[in-house]
């Protein structure tokens, strides 16, 4: 017989490979299904995960799907090692698209030095307001934030509908005046918009969409990393996330926690918003439903909540929807099947952390003594 | 003792218990007669329970037989045993709080023995046998301590046990409660019921057992008939070495530095107590007592003193070093010169799964080891000394500063968290339970401690369930019992039996002498 049995101490070594692990199951279960629909497996994977970043465009397309998830799970981790479950990065970072939209539409009078800078300010300011809805309904009121901020998001993509549908006699706030009453924005004029590498001149990336947008995220990394490891508030959240009546006793403020990691992740899934507005997307469309926010739950997990691990992480997460695409091009797969990779990584990052603190043990069944009296 | 069978009730040969990390119980032999008392004595970690817990069936011996009326058997589940004739009272009680009485012993049976009435009645009979008066329909939530531990002493009696095993079982008790326990003890035993009885109280073993065996690091260190062994050489079998004795100083007391005046609140739920009018004062170079049974009102007094819990009906009711601290957190009364060990150890005074580096800056930090504005920065190194010499100054056993606090046993982390807080220079100290579940030798380290501590000048306020503790350390004694507060008294003018009576709450005008004026012997005994 098959038990599992308590460890005295977590494992380290799983919680390393636990990851690992996860990704090898979800490549196996790939196989599985992939010969199950009577695809070649070998060329299927070639296509999933070898074509998509075969070219520099390729792996620009990577690095700018990597850079939100990045972005965003670095905020997220941050409150879960507090326990503080925001779940609603999706909808903080509708608010930073809708924000940052405004700005890029309204505010062309400033210079572009300071117009960028205003657009990603105004959307971090929209995630902070949608993170902070969750913050205080949990401390006024003690509401779950696992439910607010998830219902949050329904209700930013209704915002979005609000303020992208409207008629040609009756514009709604962000339309295009010029787009015949379809639900989109303008284009960002030039100077709204990030510099691309290719506009840098810069021959290695002049094929790709890259933009500056991503030394943002790859600022946030080491400052992060500071915070969480190295500063007195990661280290209020850790007490806070693992041992509440210890905080009390400490006398951390723990309201003051939980607007504190609700706000930083709710500003960074904003920002992520604003750097898609005016980094690859160039328009905000009432259909916008960027997704980002919900894969950063399992960057998050999958990076082991720190911050190396998650960089590391949104890059497998990232080629989960580029080999979804090139899959739906190359091989007629429905696009659900991005969504399909991403279930399973996490189904299976869950199912191997169990073995961090639990071992297998074999417990031969016979036992020959005579049971009671 | 009546002596039916002339085999052993239970036999244990050669029994071990391997844990991963952990030789818990290593080749115990044990013999039990019908109608013995017989004590098993050890220290925290000794492996005593690891022991109880493989006769009544939780867990399975590594290796080893255990024989039950001379036939070898396994006993694969509490179910099992309870069929055997083991019964098995805890020390934390497993009752449902919102049940009634019959309800719950209702639960233990089999379901075919299911009506209500019929058990009651039984449940009435048994107690009166045995002079553990008890209404079998009466919630549990509404049971003081001691009728809750009736509950679960009456549960095993109705499966007419042939041994009975209890575990630590006057640690929730008042003194004058124990008296009627060991009669009930005593009437069992005389009708041919074994008793296995476990306890760190060398007093107690005395007067009950008949037969001892001591354990120290899950071995068997001897045998002994109690009656015949003085305390300290039972002592001596227990921990290896004989008692260190604690020195007490000359003292000198100055300025109020603690006061509580006149605190009163309600309860948030029906499993808090409200307290009331709650009234005291601890000086500097004073060791103040608090006595009294287990969830009469000292977690929530604990608690609005720390600052863990602050508003109360009246505003500026707790004041340390003369500043009114109502309203201040937690953090803010540390300023003042405030340290509290409460306790729990893991989850509250420190993070079990966190090394000990992180567990000292939980209350550490203001030891200059931060640095930064807005965001502090953490300085690794002061952090470093500052838990060496936590570790080292307190003889802490441990892994170094990099051990998980949830690795150490009960009394070294204790010894680390009161090293903590006393490396803080307190002013002001609070101490909840001090040596609760901890071994002997570090519990007597811990309290010097607190009397050298005092000696240099602080205030210290100890809250305790053993009352032979508060009479080695403290000047100054207190009660509290529903809730209140009993008058101030000096150590010395008091005596062991008094304080029992007014952990009953029989102090004059106290919470019992208020309800009933007569008959108040026997409300003693009853609680």
């Amino acid at each position: 017989m098959i038990m599992l049995e308590p460890r005295d101490q977590p494992s380290r070594l799983m919680q390393w490979l636990s990851p690992l692990l996860a990704v090898a199951l979800t490549v196996l279960c790939g196989v599985l299904f992939f010969s199950y629909l009577g695809l070649e497996v070998k060329g299927a994977f070639y296509v999933f995960f070898i074509e998509p970043v075969s070219s520099m465009y390729g792996v620009g397309e990577l690095l700018l799907k990597a850079s939100p998830l990045c972005l965003i799970a670095l905020g997220l981790a941050v409150g879960y090692r507090a326990n503080i479950w925001n779940i609603g990065a999706e909808g903080q970072m509708v608010l930073g698209g809708i924000f940052g939209t405004y700005a890029a539409m309204y505010w062309l009078a400033l210079p572009s030095y300071l117009l960028i800078p205003a657009i990603l300010l105004m959307s971090i300011l929209g995630g902070l307001l949608w993170a902070g809805i969750v913050a205080a309904l949990k401390n006024w009121f003690n509401a779950n934030e696992l439910l607010t901020s998830l219902m949050l998001v329904y209700i930013s993509f209704q915002l979005l509908l609000q303020v992208m549908t409207g008629t040609q006699e009756n514009l709604a706030l962000l339309q295009d005046p010029n787009g015949a009453g379809f639900p989109i924005s303008p284009l960002f004029e030039m100077k709204a918009m990030l510099p691309m590498f290719s506009e840098l001149n810069w021959s290695l990336w002049s094929t790709t969409r890259m933009h500056v947008g991503i030394f943002i995220t790859l600022l946030f990394i080491p400052v992060m990393w500071l915070l969480v490891n190295r500063s007195f508030l990661g280290y209020q959240m850790l007490v806070a996330g693992q041992a509440p009546a210890a905080a009390a006793y400490s006398g951390f403020n723990q309201k003051k926690l939980v607007w504190t990691c609700l706000l930083i992740s709710g500003g960074m899934a904003g920002l992520a918003g604003g750097l898609e507005m005016i980094g690859p997307n160039g328009q905000l469309q009432a259909s916008w439903k960027p997704g980002y926010g919900f894969a950063a739950i399992i960057v998050a997990f999958v990076g082991r909540l720190q911050p190396i691990g998650i960089a590391i992480a949104s890059l497998i997460l990232s080629i989960t929807y580029l080999g979804g695409e090139s899959a739906q091009s190359s091989l007629s797969l429905p696009k659900s099947i991005t969504l399909l990779f991403q279930g399973c990584l996490l189904f299976f990052l869950l199912a191997c952390d169990l073995f961090i603190q639990f071992r297998l043990k074999w417990k031969p069944k016979n036992q020959q003594k005579t049971v009671g009296a | 003792m009546i002596n039916i069978i002339k085999k052993p009730l239970l036999q244990l040969k050669n029994i071990s218990k391997v844990y991963p990390s952990v030789v818990a119980n290593d080749q115990i032999n044990l013999v039990i007669e019908p109608g013995e008392i017989h004590a098993v004595l050890g220290e925290n970690g000794a492996g005593k329970s690891t022991l109880m817990k493989m006769i009544y069936g939780v867990s399975q011996p590594t290796v080893g037989d255990i024989f039950w009326q001379g036939k070898q058997v396994s006993i694969p589940n509490p179910a099992t045993a309870r069929k055997m004739g083991i019964g098995m009272v805890f020390q934390h009680f497993a009752l449902f709080e919102t049940l009634t009485v019959v309800e719950n012993v209702a639960l233990a049976l089999e379901a075919s023995e299911f009506n209500l009435s019929v058990l009651a009645n039984k449940i009435e009979e048994v107690s009166e046998r045995y002079g553990l008066p008890i209404n079998p329909y009466q919630s549990v939530h509404s049971l003081s301590v001691g009728e809750r531990q009736r509950v679960e002493i009456v549960r095993c009696l109705l499966q007419d046990p042939k041994l009975l095993i209890m575990d630590e079982p006057t640690s929730v008790l008042t003194p004058q409660a124990v008296q009627t326990l060991f009669k009930t003890l005593r009437k069992l035993s005389s009708e041919g019921c074994a008793i296995l009885y476990i306890s760190h109280k060398l007093d107690e073993i005395q007067t009950l057992c008949h037969s001892a065996m001591v354990l120290r690091h899950g071995k068997v260190t001897g045998h002994a008939n109690p009656q015949q062994e003085t305390a300290s050489s039972l002592a001596q079998m227990m921990i290896g070495q004989a008692l260190p004795e604690v020195k007490k100083a000359q003292k000198t007391f100055t300025e109020v530095r603690l006061s509580v005046d006149g605190l009163t609140t309600k309860s948030a739920s029906q499993f808090e107590t409200a307290l009331s009018n709650i009234n005291l004062k601890v000086h500097g170079g004073e060791i103040v007592g608090i006595a009294g049974v287990s969830g009469n009102g000292q977690n929530e007094l604990v608690k609005y003193i720390s600052g863990e819990l602050t508003g109360s009906s009246q505003a500026n009711n707790v004041v340390i070093m003369d500043t009114p601290v109502d309203g201040k957190n937690c953090a803010q009364r540390r300023e003042l010169g405030l340290v509290f060990v409460p306790e729990e150890r893991l989850g509250r005074g420190a993070v079990p799964v966190l090394d000990l580096k992180y567990n000292a800056l939980l209350t550490g930090y203001s030891k200059n080891m931060l640095t930064g504005g807005a965001i502090k920065w953490i300085k690794p190194k002061k952090l470093q000394e500052f838990t060496d010499s936590c570790i080292e100054d307190n003889d802490v056993r441990c892994g170094g500063r990099d051990a998980i606090a949830k690795s150490l046993s009960g009394g070294n982390l204790q010894k680390f968290i009161v090293g903590r807080e006393l490396a803080l220079s307190p002013k002001v100290v609070l101490v909840s339970q001090p040596t609760w579940g901890v071994d002997v030798g570090a519990a007597s380290f811990i309290r010097q401690e607190l009397i050298d501590l005092a000696s240099t000048g602080a205030a210290v306020l100890v809250i305790s369930e053993e009352i032979e503790e508060l009479f080695e350390i403290c000047d100054t004694l207190y009660v509290i019992s529903e809730g209140q507060l009993s008058p101030a008294t000096a150590a010395t003018d008091t005596t062991v039996s008094e304080i029992g009576l007014w952990m009953a709450g029989m102090w004059p005008d106290g919470p019992a002498t208020l309800a009933t004026n007569d008959n108040t012997a026997a409300q003693a005994q009853g609680v």
